[in-house]
């Protein structure tokens, strides 16, 4: 019973320590001379972010250290005060706007798309409308040469093989774009399965992260899933076309995942590009945002740290960091969100004060 | 003095936070988070039950028990009696400490890249993903603890109990049997229940074989999910309700190996 109470009086202990040694942390980072910007978040934008920051830690000196640990770290994160800056695929709902400890502002970056990527030998270019995506990821086709794939591609032969759905184990801002795309498409998976970060999947078994899904994929004959672009790119996985509300077939590439974001842009920019109306544009596009504090004071920042991090996102969306985009494949922003976008970015201040 | 308050600082905290974290879960669902076998994430419609993960825990971590134990038993016989102290017997025991020591993660490479395609091969259906092939890869990876527990026990079995059969006409392998296996039993079973400890929280290499489908696993061959993998996978994007099931599973994963283990050490300590 004495052990007992010493060791709970020790948890006590220790869970305040913790608290305070934190917020330490945090002054020190604020006061350095040459500045560190320190961002976590999304996966699924990093190949992007990653060449970006580089480029401008090059040319600016200012170093961007950016953990990729997925879009709900990013939010926690920020949440916490303990970056600059968050980012995440799935902008935040009025009601988890109203949970953060300030008024947060959603900056868009980049475009990007997720893919259905596949594995069967001799079959590129398979064809997948919005039933057959639904009936393949609800479980109820499960044979390659089933007639209602046939039927849709006449022209590839396919095999007699399982088909092996693989999805994402871990929770991801790419689940949320392509559950979002499922719900829009089809009344059944809106129902049973819903839209969210993490799922309840009818079948399929789980791979963690886009590397992890694209590996499994690129090992597994007869796999099916679905991955932020680059990483199907980057490892030569076949990509399916996919329908559009219009009805055409379209590849995810660089013009037609712009072509989604060519509609009304909301001036908060908190939009789902899925399933546009645009005959050209590929369904399953969406914008990644970078989220930070409107008021930049806060947990004892410089001003220096605050209008760098400003500096930093007005040169995120300008030309020079959006040309490097394609490079990656992803897709510019559209003018209508870059403009958007700066507006948002003069309205974010230190001390009531805009930065820019 | 000091190291040791540390530690005690270290466990307690940890015991601590665990239980704080996995409160609101409990308070939510009560005893139904741990017989409820519907992990649903979605918004709206949100429920958490551990059953499937308890289930692919107990039923992976049995079954490797299962398959190693003829191995590591015979391999622990072969070291600890037959060739004791022989250059064979030493170039072995170097072998399974080196398995041992070979981390977790190099096996769920081994076993995603090497035996996967070859249980393929064998015709295991989900693409060799599921709960037969983590078993397996699991039982590779006690396999030397279990040896080197139990051939340490055996080879503590006093050697004039074993003359005293020998001198009255006993056989080699009439004095294993009525010998140095009674003698040495209860730290044998003591091994491999520490193994069986080892086996419940192993992470990485059943992550990467288990298919982490968060279903309670309907045979062998199904694919379903860890314990240990749940929390591995998800814990990154959890928030809320799910971030306190989370925790909840790791106080329960914690209390069930800490259990085991009191159990193997017990044991040892009375024969010891």
């Amino acid at each position: 019973m004495k052990n007992l109470l010493v060791v709970i009086l020790a948890a006590v202990l220790l869970q305040a320590c913790s608290g305070s040694s934190g917020k330490k942390a945090d002054e020190k980072s604020g006061s350095k001379s040459t500045i560190t910007l320190t961002a976590a978040g999304a996966t699924f934008p990093m190949p992007y972010y990653n060449m970006v920051f580089k480029s401008y830690g090059d040319k600016m000196g200012t170093q961007v250290t950016y953990g990729g640990i997925g879009s709900g770290g990013g939010i926690r994160s920020l949440t916490d005060k303990i970056v600059d800056f968050g980012a995440t695929d799935a902008y935040l709902e009025d009601a988890q706007m109203a949970e953060m400890p300030a008024e947060i502002v959603h900056i868009p970056t980049v475009l990007g798309a997720v893919v259905i990527a596949y594995n069967l030998e001799g079959a590129d270019g398979l064809k997948l409308s919005g039933e057959l995506l639904e009936k393949i990821f609800m479980g109820e086709i499960t044979k390659w040469n089933d007639p209602k794939i046939k039927s849709n591609n006449p022209d590839l032969k396919l095999p007699d093989l399982a088909i092996t759905v693989i999805v994402r184990s871990d929770g991801s801002g790419t689940t949320h774009i392509f559950s979002d795309y499922m719900s829009k498409i089809s009344t059944k998976w809106a129902e049973k399965v819903g839209t969210g970060k993490s799922l309840q999947w009818p079948v399929g078994m789980g791979a963690k992260g886009n590397p992890g899904v694209a590996g499994t994929i690129s090992q597994t004959q007869g796999s099916i899933g679905y991955i932020g672009s680059e990483y199907a790119f980057a490892m030569k996985i076949q990509t399916a076309q996919l329908q559009n509300s219009a009805g055409n077939y379209v590849s995810p590439t660089i013009e037609t995942v712009s072509a989604a974001a060519q509609g009304e842009i909301p001036a908060d920019t908190r939009v789902m590009l899925t399933n546009s109306s645009d005959p050209n544009s590929y369904p399953i596009s969406g914008f990644t945002w970078i989220i930070l504090y409107k008021e930049q004071n806060y947990n004892n920042r410089t001003k220096e740290q605050a209008l760098e991090t400003v500096k930093l996102l007005d040169w995120l969306i300008n030309a020079e960091a959006q040309g490097e985009a394609e490079k990656v494949h992803y897709s510019p922003l559209p003018a209508a969100a870059v403009e958007k976008a700066k507006t948002i970015l003069r309205g974010v201040t230190f001390d009531g004060q805009p930065l820019l | 003095m000091l190291s040791s308050f540390i530690i005690l600082f270290v466990a307690g905290g940890m015991v601590y936070s665990l239980v704080e974290g996995a409160i609101p879960a409990f308070r939510e669902f009560g005893f139904r988070f741990i017989i409820s076998n519907n992990w649903n994430p979605t918004s709206g419609s949100e429920n958490y039950g551990a059953l499937p993960f308890i289930a692919g825990t107990v039923i992976t971590s049995v079954l490797a028990l299962l398959i190693s134990l003829p191995l590591s038993f015979s391999t622990s016989l072969f070291l600890g009696e037959y060739y004791r102290g022989t250059r064979m017997a030493k170039i072995l025991g170097m072998m399974v400490d080196l398995l041992a020591g070979i981390p977790s993660i190099v096996y769920g490479l081994w076993a995603f890249y090497v035996l996967r395609p070859f249980l393929i091969g064998l015709g295991l259906p989900n693409q060799g993903f599921g709960v037969f092939t983590a078993s397996i890869i699991l039982a590779i990876m006690i396999i030397p603890y279990a040896t080197s527990l139990s051939n340490e026990i055996i080879a503590m079995v006093p050697n004039e109990l074993k003359e005293a059969a020998y001198s009255l006409g006993a056989t080699k392998s009439e004095v294993i049997i009525n010998v140095t296996i009674p003698s040495a039993r209860s730290g044998i079973i003591a091994g491999y229940i520490l193994s069986f400890g080892r086996a419940l929280g192993e992470t990485m290499a059943v992550t990467m074989i288990i298919g982490n489908s968060n279903l309670v696993p309907d045979g062998l061959f199904s694919t379903g999910n860890t314990m240990a993998s749940v929390i591995a996978n998800q814990f990154g994007e959890a928030d809320g309700l799910k971030l306190s099931s989370l925790i909840a599973i790791g106080l329960l994963l914690f209390l069930l190996t800490g259990i085991i283990n009191a159990i193997g050490k017990f044991i040892i300590k009375r024969i010891g």
